[in-house]
């Protein structure tokens, strides 16, 4: 589903993604791990489209696409969504209304015709019932007045809505208490399929109890330096990010 | 931009070049001001004698007056002597089909999402479905006139009305008001006229009427609206279509009058022609607004949304003289490209226990430049009065501006006033947000700037609430990226 090769990225002047492979199989859900100012977050905006970053080298094919080719708007209606570290407020545009023009896009994307409103209200209901939000929230502004952890919960359920095929989740546990922690994570779980990826971007193992992963990275200063299953995650954990480095650079080294 | 009196002229003699007028004796004044100009003007539309004495009285006072120059926006000298202030009522040049009009405009219609007949009526193509709409007015003003409203042109309330208009004319807006609202007394042409007798209740908005006769609207226009005890009314002036006129200048008077326990709701939407992306050719619209809550718990409501224009100058106001008297005032003002506007409002609360809100919206892109100039005095007589101003600014790009000033009197040390401010950037990341989520560049910015608006917008008229946010889009069209 995604092939990303040698991909190089820079913010303000700045290198910041070194040279980044990875390749994403429909099914399979990836972890993302590493130290603050790794570039985590800087993969994840790449791949989502925000023109403050410049790719300055490599490709990312995204089902046979050039994904870089497309604009944040086409990689969104093709599938890719990205929950944010940081969700944005939009001060007078109505939960409802934003969430229901972000599913007419897709759907004119793919010639279907837009939702009927009802059925629309029915399908916000359930993935409301599903993420534990308070019904109250679609009332309001998007994210406007949301606590932390409402705007986390609030991505997720936008993202069970949507639907999409290459779902990304940027630090989507930090700022949770654990019960939120565990919604989250049955949000999650509940769209893992055989259709769908999900790559998940975390500082911390602890989430990875929950979203189980099929394989975790590490990356470090804009490379990944090392990958495997969910027992480096357990590594990780016991270690810190310390050990591994060390060990990545040894072995970068006696290359 | 080419030299002031060249520009205005070449508007202005249009319709000369155009060889409509065969006999300058009778159906045009000669351009230039003076009394007997203005004298032909009352007897062309066979006024009464109070009216001439009116004009002369405001064209004199004119005559000592200046333009004013603490608005914050700049333009070349006017040439008031190169304006044709009189000419009769001239039929648009009738196109055949829809196939005849500019595709541009036809292009802007089907984004503002104006239905198929209207559009020609816009357009000024002939067709039948004019007389559908004109059939439908009739039927109202017939309904109207059963229930004792008075709702005509400004030159028949004259003849059919005098005794109201000699009562109510210059009541709210004096003919030494200022500078252009004593040339609009001097020479305006026409305008509208509407009386809600005691306790009733306009059973329908003002508009859909209004609208069919929008196409009409002259240089120098006056209206007059009058809510007698315990009658409410919804007004709605202007439409989303863009207006394009041959005159440059535009001075208009609005004066509204709430009686004992009356209501008069006044809605515009004001999309005259802004000039081109470099600022030129767009109206002036220099408007004098303003409404005398004259009687206890009267109201007066002011809502606006100016998209149009070079130039706007234009303060709808209030009077709040019953006790118990509320005045409000909410406004969208955008400004694109190299648009100017200054415009707010006056709360004068001069009654007990007087209320008034303001919710200001300015919102400038491009090269726009955007203030806001609000007043809010509390005479010493205006006991318990009180007042909320919001007024909130938003930039798109680095180019525009916005300015803010609120000037604040209080006499009465039990009058209440609050007033917020705020001033943002479209943000790149709100923007970045919507378009992760599948929304065009446009939609993103159309999206944010409806939120932003959305007080406003609540205030309107459903449908034209509807076309409000449609129209804030085009208008705002390829201001980002
Ligand atoms: N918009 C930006 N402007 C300047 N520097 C940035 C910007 N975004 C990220 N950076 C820098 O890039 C580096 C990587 O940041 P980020 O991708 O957010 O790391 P992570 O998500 O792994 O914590 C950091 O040094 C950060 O300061
Ligand atoms: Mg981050």
């Amino acid at each position: 589903m995604l092939e990303i090769r040698n991909l190089e990225a820079r913010v303000a002047g700045k290198d910041i993604l070194r040279g980044i492979d990875l390749t994403v199989k429909a099914g399979e859900v990836h972890a993302i791990m590493g130290p603050n100012g790794s570039g985590k977050s800087t993969l994840a905006q790449v791949l989502a489209g925000r023109d403050t970053y410049q790719v300055t080298g490599g490709t990312v094919t995204y089902n046979g696409h050039d994904l870089l080719a497309l604009s944040p708007e086409d990689r969104a209606r093709e599938g890719v969504f990205l929950a944010f570290q940081y969700p944005v407020e939009i001060p007078g545009v109505g939960n409802t209304y934003f969430l229901r023009s972000a599913v007419n896009q897709i759907h004119k994307h793919r010639g279907e015709p837009e939702v009927d409103a009802v059925d629309f209200l029915a399908l916000v209901r359930d993935k409301m019932k599903l993420l534990e939000l308070d019904e109250s929230l679609m009332t309001r502004s998007v994210n406007e007045g949301f606590s932390g952890g409402e705007k986390k919960r609030n991505e997720i359920f936008q993202m069970a809505v949507l639907e999409p095929k290459l779902c990304i989740l940027d630090e989507t546990d930090s700022g949770l208490d654990i019960d939120a922690l565990k919604i989250v994570a049955n949000g999650v779980n509940k769209l893992r399929s055989k259709d769908r990826a999900i790559i998940v971007v975390t500082h911390y193992q602890r989430l990875l109890n929950y979203i189980v992963p099929d394989f975790v990275h590490v990356l470090s200063a804009g490379r990944i330096v090392k990958s495997g299953d969910k027992t480096l995650a357990m590594e990780l954990e016991k270690d810190g990010y310390a050990g591994i480095l060390e060990e990545a650079a040894e072995g970068v080294g006696s290359r | 931009m080419g030299t002031p009196a060249t520009d205005i002229e070449a508007l202005t003699s249009q319709e000369y070049k155009y060889g409509f007028v065969t006999d300058i004796e009778a159906d045009s004044a000669p351009p230039g001001l003076n009394e007997d100009i203005i004298r032909l003007i009352s007897s062309k539309k066979k006024e009464p004698a109070f009216m001439l004495e009116w004009r002369l009285k405001a064209y004199r006072h004119w005559l000592t007056m200046t333009e004013p120059k603490w608005p914050n926006v700049h333009y070349p000298p006017i040439d008031y002597n190169s304006i044709i202030y009189y000419s009769a009522p001239k039929p648009k040049k009738q196109l055949k089909s829809l196939d005849e009009v500019d595709p541009e405009l036809l292009k802007t219609y089907d984004k503002l999402g104006i239905p198929l007949r209207e559009r020609e009526l816009l357009a000024g193509v002939a067709v039948d479905a004019v007389f559908d709409s004109v059939s439908v007015a009739t039927t109202f003003k017939a309904k109207l006139a059963e229930m004792g409203i008075i709702f005509c042109s400004f030159s028949e309330a004259v003849q059919n009305h005098p005794e109201l208009i000699k009562k109510y004319l210059g009541s709210v807006v004096p003919h030494t008001d200022n500078f252009f609202a004593a040339l609009n007394a001097a020479v305006f042409s026409d305008g509208s006229f509407c009386y809600i007798p005691k306790g009733v209740r306009c059973p329908m908005e003002l508009s859909t009427y209004f609208r069919i006769n929008a196409m009409n609207t002259g240089q120098f226009e006056r209206t007059l609206i009058i809510a007698d005890d315990g009658a409410t009314v919804s007004y709605l002036e202007g439409c989303t279509a863009p207006m394009r006129d041959t005159n440059q200048l535009h001075a208009a008077v609005v004066e509204l009058v709430a009686h004992d326990n009356a209501e008069i709701k006044y809605s515009t939407i004001q999309n005259w022609y802004p000039g081109d992306k470099e600022g030129k050719g767009g109206i002036y619209n220099f408007v004098t607004k303003r409404g005398k809550c004259a009687g206890v718990n009267s109201k007066i409501s002011w809502t606006q949304v100016e998209t149009g224009s070079a130039i706007t100058w234009k303060y709808p106001s209030c009077l709040l003289i019953g006790d118990g008297s509320i005045g409000e005032f909410y406004s969208v003002a955008t400004v694109n490209n190299y648009q100017q506007a200054d415009t707010g409002t006056k709360m004068i609360h001069i009654g007990k226990n007087t209320r008034s809100t303001i919710v200001s919206k300015g919102i400038s892109a491009g090269h726009g430049q955007n203030t806001y100039r609000g007043a809010v005095k509390m005479l010493k007589s205006a006991a318990g009065a009180r007042n909320y101003s919001q007024c909130d600014s938003l930039l798109i790009g680095d180019q525009c501006g916005a300015h803010t000033f609120p000037y604040l009197e209080v006499k009465n040390p039990s009058a209440q006033v609050e007033h917020e401010a705020s001033t943002s950037k479209i943000g790149e990341d709100q923007l970045f947000y919507c378009r992760q989520r599948g929304m065009s560049m446009e939609d993103s910015v159309s999206m944010i700037v409806n939120g932003f608006c959305k007080q406003v917008f609540k205030e309107l008229p459903m449908e034209f609430a509807v076309e409000a946010q449609k129209l804030l889009s085009v208008s705002l069209e390829g201001s980002v990226g």
